[in-house]
């Protein structure tokens, strides 16, 4: 009884500490969803698959303080992101901005479909050149027409 | 014949991309500070408290900033060499002692009384430089990663190496191998040096 107390015990000032390490940061809501919003087309640099917003790691968590602190202080989120890119690089952005050197990101699945339709169409026209379209002979004719018009003819056998 | 040719270039050109994207570091991110001025800071050194240091001291001298603290394991891997250098009189090494509390995972500074965090960080930077030897001109203290983050810091160590306008010339991401040191830093360092 007494050790099911304690247990109990324990268990609530569990959650009491975990409560308490979660960081309180819904202070001001209008700030906590700007912050999201941008924040998930950011790249975090530690572990590079999760954005900014989710990612648990030290430096993002760094990052949406100081995120947090350029919109408090009336940034544009131009501004937020201008300020990460001259830090880290477009590599930050999950979005790239088109320039000449991510022309070939952005424009190379176009550029590898018309490829592969130019491809496709050669092709096409090689092989309609390749078939001949000869008529059928009269005496194919008339065997395929009895083969046909035979329905008495035992069907071949289905093994499966 | 070209039947084959056609599917085999296809392949020889995917081979070539695969090899050079397996043996690229996807974490190294290319800076885009190399090329442009250092940025400013002043934070108070770690051997001399109540003195400051700017990277505008360092105007004329070509240097290293090395990021560093206790916690990180590759900053330890990357030491010796650190030493060995600094002990050949190359190039100074400002040592940025970055989160020595914060970042070490385990310490929650809220939960410290004001000055504790400064008192700490001390205690095991000298510590740890004590115990593998100091490559540093000086060190100074970021205690909260702000400066960290105005160099685009996103793993320790990092070096960056300085000219005398104070234009960041090159980073290091990850420990200074014998290899970079050698065939990267340098090589620019002494033409850095060269220039007026």
């Amino acid at each position: 009884m007494k050790k099911s107390a304690l247990a109990a015990l324990l268990l609530t000032f569990a959650t009491q500490l975990h409560a308490a390490d979660a960081t309180p940061m819904a202070e001001d809501p209008v700030v906590e969803a700007r912050l999201v919003a941008i924040s998930e087309e950011l790249r975090c640099l530690v572990c590079q698959n999760e954005s900014l917003a989710a990612s648990r790691a030290e430096l993002a968590q760094d990052l949406r303080r100081e995120v947090r602190t350029l919109i408090r202080d009336g940034k544009s989120d131009a501004d937020i992101r201008a300020y990460l890119v001259a830090r880290y690089g477009d590599f930050v952005l999950y979005r790239p901005p088109v320039k000449p050197s991510t022309w070939l990101l952005w424009f190379g699945p176009f550029l590898l479909l018309a490829g592969g339709a130019a491809g496709l169409v050669a092709y096409l026209r090689r092989r309609a050149g390749r078939v001949d379209a000869t008529p059928l002979s009269a005496t194919d004719r008339a065997a395929a027409e009895a083969l046909l018009a035979d329905t008495t003819a035992p069907r071949p056998k289905d093994d499966r | 014949m070209k039947r084959f040719l056609i599917p085999l270039g296809i392949f020889l050109v995917l081979v070539v991309f695969l090899a050079v994207g397996l043996n690229r570091d996807p974490h190294e991110v290319p800076s885009p500070l190399v090329g442009k001025p250092a940025p400013a800071f002043r934070l108070e050194q770690l051997g001399a408290p109540g003195k400051t240091f700017a990277p505008a001291d360092m105007r004329g001298q070509v240097w290293l900033l090395n990021v560093w603290a206790s916690w990180c394991v590759s900053c330890r891997a990357e030491h010796p060499l650190l030493v060995a250098f600094a002990r050949q009189g190359g190039l100074p090494i400002v040592g940025l002692n970055y989160k020595e509390v914060r970042g070490d995972g385990e310490t929650d500074v809220k939960k410290l009384a004001a000055g504790d965090e400064l008192v700490l960080t001390r205690q095991r930077a000298d510590a740890w430089l004590q115990r593998h030897g100091n490559p540093y001109f000086l060190s100074v203290l970021d205690m909260d990663g702000r400066v960290g983050i105005d160099y685009g810091v996103y793993g320790v160590p990092e070096t960056y190496l300085i000219d005398k306008q104070g234009v960041i010339r090159f980073k290091q991401i990850g420990p200074i191998t014998p290899e970079a040191l050698d065939k990267k830093i340098l090589p620019l360092a002494r033409q850095l040096a060269a220039e007026s």
